[in-house]
Protein backbone atom coordinates (compact mmCIF):
# COMPACT_ATOMS: atom_id res chain seq x y z
CA UNK A 1 0.00 0.00 0.00
CA UNK A 2 0.83 3.27 -0.81
CA UNK A 3 1.56 5.07 3.07
CA UNK A 4 -0.73 8.21 3.97
CA UNK A 5 2.46 10.16 3.93
CA UNK A 6 3.66 9.55 0.14
CA UNK A 7 -0.31 9.98 -0.97
CA UNK A 8 -0.02 13.08 0.53
CA UNK A 9 2.68 14.04 -1.24
CA UNK A 10 1.60 13.01 -4.32
CA UNK A 11 -2.07 14.47 -4.21
CA UNK A 12 0.20 18.05 -3.55
CA UNK A 13 1.83 17.45 -7.19
CA UNK A 14 -1.48 17.00 -8.64
CA UNK A 15 -2.64 20.12 -7.08
CA UNK A 16 0.58 22.07 -9.22
CA UNK A 17 -0.54 20.51 -12.69
CA UNK A 18 -3.65 21.73 -15.15
CA UNK A 19 -4.21 18.53 -15.41
CA UNK A 20 -4.33 15.16 -13.01
CA UNK A 21 -2.06 12.91 -15.26
CA UNK A 22 0.49 15.34 -14.93
CA UNK A 23 2.13 14.68 -11.84
CA UNK A 24 2.31 10.22 -12.68
CA UNK A 25 5.92 10.63 -13.04
CA UNK A 26 6.23 12.83 -10.02
CA UNK A 27 3.89 10.07 -7.93
CA UNK A 28 5.63 7.24 -9.73
CA UNK A 29 8.69 8.90 -8.12
CA UNK A 30 7.76 9.59 -4.57
CA UNK A 31 5.92 5.86 -4.37
CA UNK A 32 9.79 4.17 -6.30
CA UNK A 33 11.56 5.86 -3.48
CA UNK A 34 9.36 4.57 -0.61
CA UNK A 35 8.68 1.35 -1.79
CA UNK A 36 12.46 0.44 -3.36
CA UNK A 37 10.66 -0.28 -6.83
CA UNK A 38 7.46 -0.52 -9.11
CA UNK A 39 6.04 -3.90 -8.95
CA UNK A 40 2.70 -4.66 -10.47
CA UNK A 41 0.36 -4.28 -7.56
CA UNK A 42 1.91 -1.03 -7.22
CA UNK A 43 1.27 -0.06 -10.45
CA UNK A 44 -2.27 -0.80 -10.31
CA UNK A 45 -2.72 1.35 -6.92
CA UNK A 46 -1.24 4.25 -9.18
CA UNK A 47 -3.29 3.84 -11.73
CA UNK A 48 -6.33 3.90 -9.54
CA UNK A 49 -5.41 7.19 -8.20
CA UNK A 50 -4.75 8.90 -11.17
CA UNK A 51 -7.66 7.03 -13.08
CA UNK A 52 -5.84 5.01 -15.59
CA UNK A 53 -5.51 1.95 -17.35
CA UNK A 54 -2.24 0.01 -15.61
CA UNK A 55 -1.31 -1.15 -18.58
CA UNK A 56 -0.97 2.72 -19.69
CA UNK A 57 0.99 3.39 -16.47
CA UNK A 58 3.05 0.14 -17.14
CA UNK A 59 4.17 1.55 -20.71
CA UNK A 60 5.38 5.08 -19.21
CA UNK A 61 6.83 3.08 -16.34
CA UNK A 62 8.89 0.67 -18.80
CA UNK A 63 9.58 4.18 -21.02
CA UNK A 64 11.73 6.34 -18.79
CA UNK A 65 15.52 4.74 -17.32
CA UNK A 66 14.92 5.80 -13.57
CA UNK A 67 11.73 3.49 -12.79
CA UNK A 68 12.83 -0.20 -11.90
CA UNK A 69 9.99 -2.96 -11.95
CA UNK A 70 12.46 -5.28 -10.06
CA UNK A 71 14.41 -4.80 -6.61
CA UNK A 72 17.36 -3.04 -6.88
CA UNK A 73 20.27 -2.78 -4.74
CA UNK A 74 20.60 -0.43 -1.77
CA UNK A 75 23.09 2.22 -3.81
CA UNK A 76 22.77 2.82 -7.48
CA UNK A 77 25.84 2.97 -9.09
CA UNK A 78 25.45 4.68 -13.08
CA UNK A 79 28.84 5.10 -14.60
CA UNK A 80 29.04 7.86 -17.47
CA UNK A 81 30.32 6.19 -21.02
CA UNK A 82 29.11 8.95 -23.25
CA UNK A 83 31.81 10.60 -25.18
CA UNK A 84 33.45 12.94 -23.47
CA UNK A 85 33.88 10.74 -20.43
CA UNK A 86 35.16 7.99 -22.37
CA UNK A 87 37.59 10.16 -23.96
CA UNK A 88 39.22 10.42 -20.49
CA UNK A 89 38.92 6.84 -19.47
CA UNK A 90 34.79 6.36 -18.44
CA UNK A 91 34.75 3.11 -19.62
CA UNK A 92 37.84 1.69 -18.52
CA UNK A 93 36.44 3.09 -15.21
CA UNK A 94 33.46 0.87 -15.10
CA UNK A 95 35.13 -2.28 -16.46
CA UNK A 96 37.68 -1.38 -12.95
CA UNK A 97 34.56 -1.67 -11.05
CA UNK A 98 32.99 -4.78 -12.77
CA UNK A 99 35.95 -6.35 -11.85
CA UNK A 100 36.15 -4.82 -8.74
CA UNK A 101 32.43 -5.61 -7.72
CA UNK A 102 32.50 -9.03 -9.95
CA UNK A 103 29.26 -7.80 -11.38
CA UNK A 104 28.40 -6.28 -15.04
CA UNK A 105 26.92 -3.02 -15.75
CA UNK A 106 22.88 -4.17 -15.12
CA UNK A 107 23.32 -6.47 -12.09
CA UNK A 108 23.25 -6.21 -8.33
CA UNK A 109 25.78 -7.50 -6.24
CA UNK A 110 24.72 -10.40 -4.03
CA UNK A 111 24.95 -8.72 -1.16
CA UNK A 112 22.15 -6.48 -2.43
CA UNK A 113 24.92 -2.99 -1.83
CA UNK A 114 24.59 -1.99 -5.07
CA UNK A 115 23.41 -1.66 -8.70
CA UNK A 116 25.57 -1.13 -11.21
CA UNK A 117 24.44 0.40 -14.17
CA UNK A 118 25.86 2.91 -17.10
CA UNK A 119 24.45 5.57 -18.36
CA UNK A 120 24.51 8.32 -21.09
CA UNK A 121 25.83 12.03 -20.05
CA UNK A 122 25.23 13.42 -17.17
CA UNK A 123 25.70 16.81 -17.93
CA UNK A 124 29.26 17.09 -16.00
CA UNK A 125 31.66 16.51 -19.38
CA UNK A 126 34.00 19.14 -17.92
CA UNK A 127 34.52 16.93 -14.70
CA UNK A 128 35.57 13.33 -16.84
CA UNK A 129 35.08 11.19 -15.69
CA UNK A 130 32.30 10.65 -13.97
CA UNK A 131 29.85 8.54 -11.81
CA UNK A 132 26.79 8.79 -10.04
CA UNK A 133 25.78 7.49 -6.61
CA UNK A 134 22.29 7.52 -6.49
CA UNK A 135 21.93 11.02 -6.56
CA UNK A 136 25.11 12.64 -5.88
CA UNK A 137 27.36 13.01 -8.51
CA UNK A 138 31.27 12.50 -7.94
CA UNK A 139 33.54 13.91 -10.28
CA UNK A 140 36.96 13.85 -11.82
CA UNK A 141 37.55 10.34 -10.58
CA UNK A 142 40.74 8.30 -10.63
CA UNK A 143 40.80 4.73 -9.69
CA UNK A 144 41.63 5.19 -6.10
CA UNK A 145 38.73 7.71 -5.25
CA UNK A 146 35.98 5.49 -7.09
CA UNK A 147 37.36 2.39 -5.17
CA UNK A 148 37.17 4.57 -1.42
CA UNK A 149 33.60 5.43 -2.78
CA UNK A 150 32.73 2.22 -3.36
CA UNK A 151 33.98 0.38 -0.60
CA UNK A 152 32.92 3.72 1.60
CA UNK A 153 29.12 2.71 0.62
CA UNK A 154 26.83 0.64 3.50
CA UNK B 1 28.91 20.22 -5.41
CA UNK B 2 32.35 20.85 -7.57
CA UNK B 3 31.12 22.81 -9.86
CA UNK B 4 33.87 24.52 -11.13
CA UNK B 5 33.30 28.65 -11.84
CA UNK B 6 33.60 29.64 -15.04
CA UNK B 7 36.88 30.61 -16.47
CA UNK B 8 36.50 32.89 -18.10
CA UNK B 9 33.00 35.07 -17.15
CA UNK B 10 30.67 37.99 -18.68
CA UNK B 11 27.41 39.25 -17.70
CA UNK B 12 25.71 35.72 -17.48
CA UNK B 13 28.53 34.57 -15.16
CA UNK B 14 29.70 37.49 -13.54
CA UNK B 15 28.96 36.86 -9.80
CA UNK B 16 28.77 32.82 -10.05
CA UNK B 17 31.92 32.65 -8.15
CA UNK B 18 30.06 34.52 -5.25
CA UNK B 19 27.79 31.61 -3.36
CA UNK B 20 25.12 34.28 -2.26
CA UNK B 21 24.48 34.68 -5.51
CA UNK B 22 22.32 31.75 -5.93
CA UNK B 23 20.04 32.67 -2.61
CA UNK B 24 17.38 35.74 -2.93
CA UNK B 25 19.20 38.15 -1.07
CA UNK B 26 22.18 37.92 -2.30
CA UNK B 27 20.60 38.14 -6.24
CA UNK B 28 18.48 41.20 -4.71
CA UNK B 29 21.66 42.87 -3.77
CA UNK B 30 23.05 43.14 -7.42
CA UNK B 31 20.21 44.73 -8.52
CA UNK B 32 18.24 41.24 -9.09
CA UNK B 33 14.48 41.81 -9.94
CA UNK B 34 14.79 44.97 -10.46
CA UNK B 35 14.60 44.84 -14.58
CA UNK B 36 11.55 42.33 -14.67
CA UNK B 37 9.94 44.97 -12.16
CA UNK B 38 10.82 47.59 -14.56
CA UNK B 39 9.32 46.25 -17.43
CA UNK B 40 6.46 44.54 -16.31
CA UNK B 41 5.16 47.95 -14.70
CA UNK B 42 6.22 50.48 -18.06
CA UNK B 43 6.19 47.90 -21.02
CA UNK B 44 3.59 46.07 -22.78
CA UNK B 45 3.79 42.76 -23.97
CA UNK B 46 3.79 44.04 -27.47
CA UNK B 47 6.90 46.74 -26.99
CA UNK B 48 8.67 43.76 -25.27
CA UNK B 49 8.23 41.55 -28.12
CA UNK B 50 9.95 44.34 -30.36
CA UNK B 51 12.66 44.57 -28.18
CA UNK B 52 13.81 41.19 -28.54
CA UNK B 53 13.41 40.77 -31.98
CA UNK B 54 15.87 43.59 -32.16
CA UNK B 55 18.19 42.49 -30.26
CA UNK B 56 18.47 39.07 -32.56
CA UNK B 57 18.48 36.37 -29.28
CA UNK B 58 19.00 32.77 -30.78
CA UNK B 59 17.81 29.68 -29.08
CA UNK B 60 20.81 28.39 -27.01
CA UNK B 61 19.30 24.89 -27.04
CA UNK B 62 20.39 23.78 -30.19
CA UNK B 63 18.81 24.70 -33.19
CA UNK B 64 18.70 28.71 -33.01
CA UNK B 65 15.49 29.87 -33.34
CA UNK B 66 15.10 33.50 -32.62
CA UNK B 67 13.69 33.65 -29.39
CA UNK B 68 11.40 37.19 -30.15
CA UNK B 69 9.96 35.97 -33.01
CA UNK B 70 9.52 32.35 -31.68
CA UNK B 71 7.38 34.70 -28.71
CA UNK B 72 5.20 36.88 -31.43
CA UNK B 73 3.96 32.79 -32.37
CA UNK B 74 1.70 32.89 -29.25
CA UNK B 75 -1.38 34.09 -29.75
CA UNK B 76 -3.46 36.29 -27.01
CA UNK B 77 -4.56 34.00 -24.09
CA UNK B 78 -8.56 33.20 -24.73
CA UNK B 79 -10.48 30.55 -23.63
CA UNK B 80 -7.78 29.37 -21.11
CA UNK B 81 -3.97 29.72 -19.96
CA UNK B 82 -1.37 30.31 -22.14
CA UNK B 83 1.72 28.40 -21.20
CA UNK B 84 5.78 28.48 -20.68
CA UNK B 85 8.22 25.83 -20.76
CA UNK B 86 11.47 25.83 -19.45
CA UNK B 87 13.96 23.47 -20.97
CA UNK B 88 16.24 22.30 -18.58
CA UNK B 89 16.67 18.48 -19.59
CA UNK B 90 20.25 18.99 -20.91
CA UNK B 91 21.48 15.80 -22.16
CA UNK B 92 23.00 16.07 -25.37
CA UNK B 93 26.37 14.48 -25.00
CA UNK B 94 29.07 16.93 -24.43
CA UNK B 95 26.90 19.57 -22.87
CA UNK B 96 26.63 20.99 -19.27
CA UNK B 97 26.12 24.70 -19.07
CA UNK B 98 23.11 24.61 -17.97
CA UNK B 99 23.74 22.92 -14.71
CA UNK B 100 25.84 25.61 -14.24
CA UNK B 101 23.14 28.44 -14.71
CA UNK B 102 20.47 26.67 -12.78
CA UNK B 103 23.06 25.76 -9.74
CA UNK B 104 24.74 28.92 -9.61
CA UNK B 105 21.94 31.33 -10.72
CA UNK B 106 18.55 30.19 -10.38
CA UNK B 107 16.69 33.73 -9.52
CA UNK B 108 18.83 35.03 -12.86
CA UNK B 109 16.72 31.94 -14.63
CA UNK B 110 13.29 33.02 -12.76
CA UNK B 111 13.96 36.45 -13.92
CA UNK B 112 14.79 35.77 -16.70
CA UNK B 113 11.41 33.60 -17.29
CA UNK B 114 9.57 36.43 -15.75
CA UNK B 115 9.92 38.54 -18.90
CA UNK B 116 8.90 36.12 -21.82
CA UNK B 117 5.80 34.89 -19.23
CA UNK B 118 4.37 38.53 -19.25
CA UNK B 119 5.29 39.11 -23.01
CA UNK B 120 3.47 35.64 -24.18
CA UNK B 121 0.67 36.14 -21.61
CA UNK B 122 1.85 32.99 -19.80
CA UNK B 123 0.06 32.21 -16.60
CA UNK B 124 2.43 29.33 -15.53
CA UNK B 125 5.89 28.17 -16.63
CA UNK B 126 6.54 24.90 -16.23
CA UNK B 127 10.64 24.05 -15.66
CA UNK B 128 11.46 21.02 -17.00
CA UNK B 129 14.43 19.62 -15.47
CA UNK B 130 16.12 16.33 -16.39
CA UNK B 131 15.99 13.47 -13.78
CA UNK B 132 19.27 13.10 -12.77
CA UNK B 133 19.68 16.81 -12.09
CA UNK B 134 18.80 16.41 -8.07
CA UNK B 135 21.12 19.24 -6.96
CA UNK B 136 19.61 21.67 -9.65
CA UNK B 137 16.71 20.48 -8.97
CA UNK B 138 16.65 21.28 -5.09
CA UNK B 139 18.39 24.71 -5.60
CA UNK B 140 15.70 25.88 -8.17
CA UNK B 141 12.45 24.65 -5.72
CA UNK B 142 14.00 26.77 -2.71
CA UNK B 143 14.57 29.43 -5.30
CA UNK B 144 11.13 29.14 -7.07
CA UNK B 145 9.43 29.05 -3.29
CA UNK B 146 11.67 31.82 -1.69
CA UNK B 147 10.66 33.94 -4.67
CA UNK B 148 7.05 33.21 -4.67
CA UNK B 149 7.00 33.97 -0.56
CA UNK B 150 8.69 37.68 -1.64
CA UNK B 151 6.07 38.16 -4.36
CA UNK B 152 8.29 37.72 -7.07
CA UNK B 153 6.31 34.85 -8.47
CA UNK B 154 1.92 34.52 -7.55
CA UNK B 155 -0.72 36.22 -7.70
CA UNK B 156 0.60 39.99 -8.16
CA UNK B 157 4.37 39.55 -9.63
CA UNK B 158 6.74 42.24 -7.93
CA UNK B 159 3.25 44.61 -7.59
CA UNK B 160 2.36 44.75 -11.26
CA UNK B 161 -0.70 42.66 -11.23
CA UNK B 162 0.62 40.32 -13.06
CA UNK B 163 -0.15 36.48 -12.20
CA UNK B 164 2.48 34.26 -13.03
CA UNK B 165 3.61 30.76 -11.14
CA UNK B 166 6.51 28.37 -11.88
CA UNK B 167 6.06 24.77 -11.74
CA UNK B 168 8.90 22.27 -11.31
CA UNK B 169 8.79 19.15 -13.25
CA UNK B 170 11.14 16.30 -12.89
CA UNK B 171 12.01 14.01 -15.91
CA UNK B 172 12.95 10.68 -15.14
CA UNK B 173 15.58 9.03 -17.50
CA UNK B 174 14.80 10.17 -21.18
CA UNK B 175 17.50 11.79 -23.46
CA UNK B 176 13.99 12.15 -26.60
CA UNK B 177 12.55 14.48 -23.66
CA UNK B 178 14.60 17.21 -24.16
CA UNK B 179 13.01 17.09 -27.78
CA UNK B 180 10.23 20.06 -27.18
CA UNK B 181 7.40 17.94 -27.80
CA UNK B 182 8.90 14.61 -26.52
CA UNK B 183 9.00 17.28 -23.36
CA UNK B 184 5.43 18.49 -23.74
CA UNK B 185 4.16 14.02 -23.55
CA UNK B 186 6.35 14.11 -20.86
CA UNK B 187 4.86 16.71 -18.78
CA UNK B 188 1.92 15.50 -19.22
CA UNK B 189 2.56 12.48 -17.79
CA UNK B 190 2.95 10.38 -21.10
CA UNK B 191 5.78 8.64 -22.49
CA UNK B 192 8.40 11.17 -23.91
CA UNK B 193 7.59 10.45 -27.84
CA UNK B 194 7.59 13.35 -30.37
CA UNK B 195 4.58 14.33 -31.34
CA UNK B 196 4.28 15.17 -35.24
CA UNK B 197 4.18 18.57 -36.29
CA UNK B 198 1.90 20.70 -37.17
CA UNK B 199 0.21 21.63 -34.54
CA UNK B 200 3.03 23.69 -33.55
CA UNK B 201 3.28 24.26 -29.79
CA UNK B 202 2.22 27.65 -30.19
CA UNK B 203 -1.19 26.53 -31.33
CA UNK B 204 -1.29 23.27 -29.18
CA UNK B 205 1.55 22.60 -26.47
CA UNK B 206 1.07 21.66 -22.83
CA UNK B 207 -2.01 20.21 -22.41
CA UNK B 208 -3.37 21.15 -25.38
CA UNK B 209 -2.67 25.37 -24.70
CA UNK B 210 -0.63 27.48 -26.84
CA UNK B 211 2.72 26.78 -25.51
CA UNK B 212 6.43 28.34 -25.94
CA UNK B 213 9.82 26.08 -24.93
CA UNK B 214 13.15 27.59 -24.56
CA UNK B 215 16.42 26.48 -23.26
CA UNK B 216 17.57 27.63 -19.83
CA UNK B 217 20.60 29.72 -21.58
CA UNK B 218 18.03 31.46 -23.18
CA UNK B 219 16.11 32.30 -20.68
CA UNK B 220 19.16 33.53 -18.47
CA UNK B 221 20.07 36.21 -21.29
CA UNK B 222 16.76 38.12 -21.19
CA UNK B 223 17.22 40.14 -18.21
CA UNK B 224 20.52 41.69 -19.20
CA UNK B 225 19.21 43.02 -22.57
CA UNK B 226 16.46 44.56 -20.91
CA UNK B 227 18.77 46.12 -18.58
CA UNK B 228 21.52 47.21 -21.08
CA UNK B 229 19.77 47.47 -24.39
CA UNK B 230 20.08 46.20 -27.56
CA UNK B 231 22.87 47.88 -28.78
CA UNK B 232 25.04 46.48 -25.57
CA UNK B 233 24.07 43.37 -26.49
CA UNK B 234 24.83 43.66 -30.10
CA UNK B 235 27.87 44.79 -29.46
CA UNK B 236 29.16 41.08 -28.58
CA UNK B 237 28.81 38.33 -31.02
CA UNK B 238 28.29 38.25 -34.52
CA UNK B 239 25.59 40.22 -36.99
CA UNK B 240 23.50 37.36 -36.69
CA UNK B 241 24.15 35.75 -33.44
CA UNK B 242 24.97 38.62 -30.88
CA UNK B 243 25.88 38.13 -27.19
CA UNK B 244 27.84 35.80 -25.36
CA UNK B 245 27.35 32.02 -25.25
CA UNK B 246 28.81 29.46 -22.80
CA UNK B 247 30.65 26.96 -23.95
CA UNK B 248 31.69 23.60 -22.81
CA UNK B 249 34.74 22.14 -23.52
CA UNK B 250 35.61 19.17 -22.56
CA UNK B 251 37.81 15.77 -23.47
CA UNK B 252 41.65 16.26 -24.19
CA UNK B 253 41.77 19.53 -23.04
CA UNK B 254 43.97 20.92 -20.71
CA UNK B 255 41.32 22.63 -18.56
CA UNK B 256 38.13 21.42 -19.46
CA UNK B 257 35.46 23.47 -18.02
CA UNK B 258 33.16 26.21 -18.65
CA UNK B 259 33.72 29.61 -20.61
CA UNK B 260 31.36 32.49 -21.70
CA UNK B 261 32.55 33.88 -24.33
CA UNK B 262 30.89 35.98 -27.41
CA UNK B 263 29.59 34.04 -29.97
CA UNK B 264 32.18 34.03 -32.96
CA UNK B 265 35.22 33.20 -31.00
CA UNK B 266 37.07 30.97 -33.30
CA UNK B 267 37.24 27.75 -32.21
CA UNK B 268 41.11 27.18 -31.91
CA UNK B 269 40.96 30.04 -29.85
CA UNK B 270 38.61 28.54 -27.32
CA UNK B 271 40.15 24.85 -27.26
CA UNK B 272 44.27 26.57 -27.45
CA UNK B 273 44.15 30.23 -25.61
CA UNK B 274 40.88 29.29 -22.80
CA UNK B 275 40.92 25.67 -22.41
CA UNK B 276 44.55 24.92 -22.48
CA UNK B 277 45.20 23.07 -25.61
CA UNK B 278 45.68 19.42 -25.46
CA UNK B 279 47.41 17.74 -22.62
CA UNK B 280 51.20 16.00 -22.71
CA UNK B 281 52.50 17.76 -25.64
CA UNK B 282 50.47 15.55 -27.91
CA UNK B 283 48.52 17.12 -30.93
CA UNK B 284 45.24 17.91 -31.88
CA UNK B 285 43.06 15.59 -34.21
CA UNK B 286 39.68 16.46 -34.49
CA UNK B 287 36.98 18.92 -32.37
CA UNK B 288 33.33 18.74 -31.95
CA UNK B 289 32.08 22.07 -32.08
CA UNK B 290 28.27 21.71 -30.17
CA UNK B 291 27.72 18.48 -29.01
CA UNK B 292 27.62 14.58 -29.98
CA UNK B 293 24.98 15.24 -32.58
CA UNK B 294 27.07 17.88 -34.69
CA UNK B 295 29.52 16.78 -37.21
CA UNK B 296 33.30 16.65 -36.09
CA UNK B 297 35.93 19.10 -37.55
CA UNK B 298 39.54 17.81 -38.16
CA UNK B 299 42.27 19.91 -37.07
CA UNK B 300 43.34 22.59 -39.67
CA UNK B 301 39.80 23.35 -39.74
CA UNK B 302 39.14 24.80 -36.47
CA UNK B 303 40.11 28.56 -37.19
CA UNK B 304 36.24 29.02 -37.92
CA UNK B 305 34.22 31.92 -35.25
CA UNK B 306 32.00 29.69 -33.44
CA UNK B 307 28.50 31.12 -34.76
CA UNK B 308 25.89 28.89 -36.33
CA UNK B 309 26.28 30.96 -40.14
CA UNK B 310 30.13 30.61 -39.61
CA UNK B 311 30.14 26.82 -38.80
CA UNK B 312 27.32 25.85 -41.61
CA UNK B 313 29.77 26.78 -43.97
CA UNK B 314 31.95 23.82 -42.48
CA UNK B 315 29.58 21.87 -42.66
CA UNK B 316 28.82 21.88 -38.88
CA UNK B 317 26.77 23.75 -36.82
CA UNK B 318 26.81 25.50 -32.98
CA UNK B 319 24.60 22.94 -31.55
CA UNK B 320 24.59 23.68 -28.00
CA UNK B 321 27.83 24.81 -27.63
CA UNK B 322 29.05 21.82 -26.25
CA UNK B 323 33.12 21.47 -27.73
CA UNK B 324 34.63 17.78 -27.41
CA UNK B 325 38.30 18.01 -28.16
CA UNK B 326 40.27 14.81 -29.62
CA UNK B 327 43.85 14.00 -29.60
CA UNK B 328 46.20 12.50 -32.14
CA UNK B 329 45.51 8.80 -29.80
CA UNK B 330 41.79 8.79 -30.85
CA UNK B 331 40.73 6.08 -32.97
CA UNK B 332 37.85 7.86 -35.29
CA UNK B 333 36.35 4.58 -35.62
CA UNK B 334 35.88 3.92 -31.80
CA UNK B 335 34.68 7.61 -31.54
CA UNK B 336 31.36 6.48 -33.80
CA UNK B 337 30.66 3.06 -31.78
CA UNK B 338 30.80 5.76 -29.20
CA UNK B 339 28.22 8.02 -30.43
CA UNK B 340 26.14 5.86 -31.97
CA UNK B 341 25.61 3.43 -28.84
CA UNK B 342 23.95 7.11 -27.50
CA UNK B 343 21.70 7.07 -30.60
CA UNK B 344 20.69 3.39 -30.52
CA UNK B 345 19.79 3.38 -26.74
CA UNK B 346 18.39 6.99 -26.49
CA UNK B 347 15.70 6.66 -30.17
CA UNK B 348 12.30 6.67 -28.76
CA UNK B 349 11.32 3.75 -31.38
CA UNK B 350 8.60 5.28 -33.13
CA UNK B 351 9.98 5.71 -36.85
CA UNK B 352 11.29 2.45 -38.46
CA UNK B 353 14.38 4.75 -40.09
CA UNK B 354 15.36 6.18 -36.56
CA UNK B 355 14.82 2.60 -34.67
CA UNK B 356 16.48 0.56 -37.25
CA UNK B 357 18.90 3.05 -38.32
CA UNK B 358 20.15 3.34 -35.46
CA UNK B 359 20.95 0.30 -34.24
CA UNK B 360 22.14 -0.63 -37.99
CA UNK B 361 24.75 2.18 -37.90
CA UNK B 362 26.07 0.95 -34.40
CA UNK B 363 26.65 -2.67 -35.43
CA UNK B 364 28.25 -1.52 -38.41
CA UNK B 365 30.99 0.87 -36.41
CA UNK B 366 31.49 -2.12 -33.65
CA UNK B 367 32.32 -3.99 -37.12
CA UNK B 368 34.83 -2.02 -38.55
CA UNK B 369 36.25 -1.35 -35.48
CA UNK B 370 36.85 -5.05 -34.40
CA UNK B 371 38.84 -5.30 -38.07
CA UNK B 372 35.88 -7.70 -39.00
CA UNK B 373 34.32 -5.29 -41.48
CA UNK B 374 34.56 -4.56 -45.15
CA UNK B 375 34.88 -1.84 -47.51
CA UNK B 376 31.15 -2.73 -48.41
CA UNK B 377 30.07 -2.14 -44.69
CA UNK B 378 31.54 1.64 -45.11
CA UNK B 379 29.49 2.73 -48.08
CA UNK B 380 26.70 1.42 -46.51
CA UNK B 381 27.31 3.12 -43.50
CA UNK B 382 27.02 6.50 -45.70
CA UNK B 383 23.88 4.98 -47.06
CA UNK B 384 22.04 4.19 -44.29
CA UNK B 385 22.95 7.55 -42.31
CA UNK B 386 21.80 8.93 -45.96
CA UNK B 387 18.43 7.54 -45.43
CA UNK B 388 18.04 8.37 -41.94
CA UNK B 389 18.01 12.38 -42.52
CA UNK B 390 14.58 13.90 -43.10
CA UNK B 391 11.20 12.54 -43.11
CA UNK B 392 11.17 11.33 -39.37
CA UNK B 393 8.63 12.39 -36.80
CA UNK B 394 11.44 14.38 -35.12
CA UNK B 395 15.14 15.75 -35.54
CA UNK B 396 16.93 12.93 -33.10
CA UNK B 397 17.49 11.13 -36.66
CA UNK B 398 19.11 13.86 -38.35
CA UNK B 399 21.06 14.19 -35.24
CA UNK B 400 22.26 10.51 -34.96
CA UNK B 401 23.23 10.78 -38.82
CA UNK B 402 25.69 13.93 -38.79
CA UNK B 403 27.99 12.66 -36.75
CA UNK B 404 28.33 9.14 -38.86
CA UNK B 405 28.48 12.04 -41.57
CA UNK B 406 31.63 13.96 -40.39
CA UNK B 407 33.47 10.94 -39.69
CA UNK B 408 33.37 9.59 -43.32
CA UNK B 409 33.63 13.04 -44.55
CA UNK B 410 36.86 13.79 -42.52
CA UNK B 411 38.55 10.51 -41.74
CA UNK B 412 37.42 7.78 -44.03
CA UNK B 413 41.30 6.93 -44.63
CA UNK B 414 40.78 5.78 -41.11
CA UNK B 415 37.96 3.62 -41.69
CA UNK B 416 39.54 2.00 -44.97
CA UNK B 417 42.75 1.34 -43.21
CA UNK B 418 40.67 -0.43 -40.32
CA UNK B 419 38.97 -2.98 -43.11
CA UNK B 420 41.94 -3.26 -45.09
CA UNK B 421 44.29 -4.30 -42.08
CA UNK B 422 41.75 -6.26 -39.98
CA UNK B 423 42.52 -4.12 -36.82
CA UNK B 424 42.88 -1.06 -35.08
CA UNK B 425 45.59 1.04 -36.31
CA UNK B 426 45.27 2.97 -32.60
CA UNK B 427 45.44 0.52 -30.05
CA UNK B 428 46.34 2.22 -27.22
CA UNK B 429 43.67 4.97 -27.74
CA UNK B 430 40.47 5.68 -25.05
CA UNK B 431 39.42 2.24 -23.97
CA UNK B 432 35.81 1.17 -25.84
C1 LIG C 1 16.68 15.03 -30.05
C2 LIG C 1 16.62 16.42 -29.51
C3 LIG C 1 17.03 16.69 -28.22
C4 LIG C 1 16.98 17.97 -27.69
N1 LIG C 1 17.41 18.19 -26.41
C5 LIG C 1 17.35 19.45 -25.90
C6 LIG C 1 17.75 19.71 -24.56
O1 LIG C 1 18.17 18.81 -23.82
N2 LIG C 1 17.67 20.98 -24.10
C7 LIG C 1 17.18 22.01 -24.88
O2 LIG C 1 17.09 23.13 -24.41
N3 LIG C 1 16.80 21.78 -26.15
C8 LIG C 1 16.86 20.54 -26.67
N4 LIG C 1 16.42 20.32 -27.95
C9 LIG C 1 15.85 21.46 -28.71
C10 LIG C 1 14.38 21.67 -28.37
O3 LIG C 1 13.59 20.84 -29.20
C11 LIG C 1 13.95 23.11 -28.57
O4 LIG C 1 14.30 23.49 -29.86
C12 LIG C 1 14.59 24.07 -27.61
O5 LIG C 1 14.34 23.70 -26.28
C13 LIG C 1 14.06 25.45 -27.84
O6 LIG C 1 14.74 26.38 -27.03
P1 LIG C 1 15.56 27.60 -27.64
O7 LIG C 1 14.75 28.14 -28.80
O8 LIG C 1 15.62 28.55 -26.51
O9 LIG C 1 16.86 27.07 -28.06
C14 LIG C 1 16.48 19.03 -28.50
C15 LIG C 1 16.07 18.76 -29.80
C16 LIG C 1 16.15 17.49 -30.31
C17 LIG C 1 15.70 17.24 -31.72
S1 LIG D 1 13.12 10.39 -35.14
FE1 LIG D 1 13.67 8.81 -33.64
S2 LIG D 1 13.50 9.84 -31.67
FE2 LIG D 1 12.40 11.15 -33.16
S3 LIG D 1 10.28 10.47 -33.05
FE3 LIG D 1 11.26 9.25 -34.67
S4 LIG D 1 11.96 7.37 -33.59
FE4 LIG D 1 11.52 8.90 -32.03
S1 LIG E 1 29.95 12.67 -21.27
FE1 LIG E 1 30.00 12.05 -19.20
S2 LIG E 1 28.99 13.68 -18.19
FE2 LIG E 1 28.84 14.24 -20.29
Amino acid sequence: MVSPAVRAAIDEEIAKMPEKRGALLAALRLVQEERGHLCAETIQEVAEIFELHPAEVMEVVRFYNHFHERPQGRHQVNVCTSLSCALRGGRGLLRQIQAHLGIRAGQTTEDGRISLGHEECLGACGNAPMLRIDDAYHLDLDWLRTQQLLDGLE
Amino acid sequence: MGHRVPRVTQYLTEHFADEGFATLSGYRARGGYETARRVLRDQSPGDVIRMLKKAGLQGRGGAGFDAGTKWSFMPEPHHGPNYLVCNADESEPGSFKDRLLMTRGPHQLLEGILIPAFATGAAMTFLYVRGEYAEPARILRRAIDEATAEGMLGSNVLGTGFAHQVVLVRGAGAYICGEETGLLESLEGKKGQPRRKPPYPAECGAFGRPTTVNNVETFCHVPHIFERGVDWFRSMGTDQSPGTTLFGVSGHVERPGVYELPLGTRLDEIIFEHAGGVPGGRKLKAAIPGGVSMPLLPAGHLDVPMAGEFLRERGSSLGTGGVIVMDETTCMVRVGCVISEFFRDESCGQCTQCREGTGFVHKLFLRIERGAGTAADIDVLEDVAGKMEGATICAFADAAAWPVQGLLRHFRSEFIEHVHTGKCPLPDGFEL
